[in-house]
């Protein structure tokens, strides 16, 4: 043992030694560990995408792409020694008109929260504000179903869908009897829930906007109005991000909609009926798939589906932002 | 080895090396000597552990209160702890053929390729289950008429009027509103959509082509899917005119209203703990032996095939324990195992069973207890029976 130099510190540093000569300080430790976290995201990647596509060969290569726009999801025939059928046409169109329905309600909503908790709300009160709408984020999906069972479908149901039928029955999509649980209700459910994302997303980004930009619009004379709309649009790659993720939690969402869409495998036309999305077939119906193997590689394949909807969600909103932070410079 | 940089106050040392090494030694001397203890006193307690027999099974949601009952209950009897884990029939049947649980459960007896894949399955029905119709009519209080072939055609969306002739033939001197009926049935996998779809598959032709009798159905668009029992009931509930099933026992502890279905011998009969015991009393003559295949025709077997159950509800069925003849091909199994196993199922099919209303489970009739018996009795360990 030998006595190194009398360190400057206070403290002693301890070295450690380990096998070789090499001594191994405290930055070289946090780089391996950091690499080894980072490494850690494409080796789950890799090995989930794996997984999935392996998953659902078995019925890939039964149905082909006929699965993308099939509409009947019958696992055992009637008539035993025929095929069963699953096609999941049904499923992405539910998801794909709840989404809809979440963003066209939820955005506008989220929007204004933004805009008034950063241009025009007092503080003490921005704060409070915040405040809910951050635990309104933090409320379990299972809590929102039940909540929609037991409140606000009954609610709808009675007060809200009849004079909606009354006003726009002419539409096609507010025909036909009401249930209460629907697409429609499906879609309210979902836009509760993307409001704290995108509001509390696009609060920062407005925040973010510098007050040079605000005092110049002001001092040439603008309303508040137009002030805010300057705001927006200096912030529109980031709104539109936000936007992406309000509809990336949309789209994967599951327990709430399972609860109140109705689950029913269906080509529906009117938003009063009950349909049925991607994820809520995963969750009704995995947990007891047994027997037929290409029933549970059907349902894998649906996961699979998700996933590139997902994918594509994605790709699309970097997209979009990338372009507009190429047109407008400066932006957020 | 370690190095030490040793603080130096005022150019003197504190300790010198000699004597941090020797504490050093001491140290982990005491350390090792401590873990050595530690370890020693831990095994002896894991030994002790395990000399109380565990037994693991899994399956079916159904009667797992009734089964969590019985295993707390047997525990304080003979100090043999019994895991249940309600994962569902499909689940239990899955983990009972891969050998990964002592027993299993399921409420629809193992279909013909399943029995296959598993050689060597006892079927041993342990509780009854029945299936009830529940509707929502506004004004209508009384208990409504069904036979097997109106509620097949009001679930394949070909009677969708409440006022329709086929229903009011049924229910005379009741006026039925001039309503669309809304459909409402199980969304998830569920063995009470297989008992009731495969009632439904015996009494309509036209059910029988085009739905089947299976855990999940292709229903038709436009009806409405609730997760479990709750899911069901509060879709009924919600829906003015609406019409759905759900299990006896979960309408039994909500109150929910139901109403009478006919049977074989052309009853309307109201479901109850008691009709179904009649209908289970009156299969149990007919019921095959326990090492046989229990599914029928392919098809899920079924009570209410029994012509002369005059009394008896026809949507009933079994909910079963399901366990391997010949007990040593499950890895891991002991004598005492087995013979722990045996007991417990002897103790769920006799004493068990006056746990049973109390939870609003039917209680299973003499004649069903005797046929498990002998079924009980055919199971070995190495060849060697174990009820005596």
């Amino acid at each position: 043992m030998k006595n190194t130099k009398k360190s400057p510190n206070f403290f002693p540093i301890q070295k450690i030694r380990i096998g070789s000569k090499k001594k191994i300080t405290g930055d070289a430790l946090f780089r391996l560990f950091i690499t080894l976290v980072m490494c850690n995201i494409f080796i789950i990647l890799s090995l989930m995408i794996y997984k999935i596509i392996d998953g659902s060969r078995l019925s890939i290569e039964t149905y082909g792409l006929g699965f993308l726009w099939g509409t009947k999801w019958q696992p055992f025939p009637p008539i035993p020694n025929i095929q069963p059928s699953f096609g999941a046409l049904p499923l992405i169109w539910g998801t794909f008109v709840t989404s809809a329905i979440a963003l066209l309600l939820g955005v506008p909503i989220s929007l204004g929260i933004g805009l008034a908790l950063s241009e025009f709300a007092p503080k003490h009160f921005n704060y409070v504000v915040s405040f809910f709408v951050e635990l309104l984020a933090a409320i379990p999906s299972v809590i929102y179903g039940l909540w929609g069972i037991f409140i606000l479908i009954p609610y709808l149901q009675q007060n809200v869908y009849p004079i909606i039928q009354k006003a726009f029955g002419f539409l096609p999509i507010f025909q036909g009897p009401i249930y209460g649980p629907s697409v429609l209700t499906g879609g309210i459910i979902l836009a509760i829930m993307i409001v704290p994302t995108v509001s509390a997303i696009s609060r920062d980004i407005f925040s973010a906007v510098p007050n040079s930009q605000r005092e110049a619009i002001i001092a040439l004379g603008a309303t508040r109005w137009e002030t805010a709309k300057i705001v927006m649009s200096y912030g529109r790659s980031g709104v539109i991000g936000a936007i992406i993720l309000g509809l990336g939690r949309a789209v994967g969402e599951t327990m709430a909609v399972t609860m109140v869409i109705g689950n029913s495998f269906n080509m529906f036309s009117s938003l009063f009926e009950p349909g049925y999305t991607l994820s809520s077939i995963i969750a009704n119906e995995f947990t007891e798939a047994s027997s037929p193997p290409v029933y549970i590689s059907a349902l894998i394949e649906v996961g699979l589906v998700l996933f590139v909807l997902a994918l594509v969600v994605n790709v699309l909103a970097r997209l979009i932002i990338w372009r507009s932070t190429k047109i407008e410079r400066g932006a957020i | 080895m370690l190095v030490y940089r040793v603080k130096k106050i005022g150019g003197k040392k504190i300790m010198n090396y000699k004597n941090i090494a020797l504490i050093e030694t001491v140290a982990l001397i005491a350390v090792i000597a401590g873990f050595g203890w530690e370890i020693y006193t831990l095994n002896s307690t894991i030994q002790n552990l395990s000399a109380t027999v565990t037994l693991s099974g899994a399956g079916a949601t159904f009667p797992a209160p009734l089964i969590q009952k019985w295993t707390e209950e047997f525990y304080i009897l003979t100090d043999v702890q019994v895991n249940y884990n309600p994962i569902g029939s499909g689940g239990g049947i899955q983990q009972h053929t891969a050998k990964t649980v002592d027993f299993g459960a399921t409420d629809p007896p193992m279909t013909d390729s399943e029995f296959a894949a598993a050689s060597g399955t006892l079927h041993i029905p342990v509780t009854i289950g029945g299936v009830v119709i529940v509707y929502n009519i506004l004004g209508i209080s009384t208990e409504l008429n069904f036979t097997g072939q109106v509620i097949a055609d009001i679930f394949r969306l070909d009677l969708t009027r409440w006022n329709d002739p086929r229903l009011a033939a049924l229910n005379p001197g009741v006026t039925l509103p001039n309503q669309q009926i809304v459909v409402c049935h199980r969304s998830d996998s569920s063995g009470t959509t297989a008992v009731f779809t495969s009632f439904l598959t015996d009494e309509n032709q036209a059910w029988k082509d085009n739905y089947g009798a299976s855990k999940v159905i292709s229903w038709p668009g436009g009806t409405l899917g609730g997760s479990g029992n709750p899911g069901v009931a509060a879709l009924v509930q919600q829906n003015q005119y609406s019409i759905g099933y759900v299990e006896l026992t979960y309408a039994l502890q909500n109150n929910i209203p139901y109403g009478k279905v006919q049977n074989a011998a052309g009853k309307f009969v109201e479901p109850s703990l008691e009709t179904l015991a009649t209908a289970a009393a009156v299969s149990s003559l007919s019921l095959p032996q326990g090492d046989q295949s229990w599914a029928s025709n392919g098809n899920y077997f079924n009570l209410h095939r029994v012509a002369d159950s005059k009394d008896g509800y026809p949507i009933t069925c079994f909910s079963h324990i399901i366990v391997y003849k010949e007990l040593n091909v499950i890895p891991g199994m002991t004598k005492e195992k087995a013979t722990a196993l045996v007991k417990f199922l002897w103790y769920a099919v006799h004493d068990g069973q006056f746990y049973a209303s109390g939870l609003s489970y039917v209680p299973l009739p003499k004649e069903v207890i005797t046929h498990n018996e002998a079924t009980i009795r055919m199971i070995t360990f190495n060849g060697q029976q174990i009820a005596t």
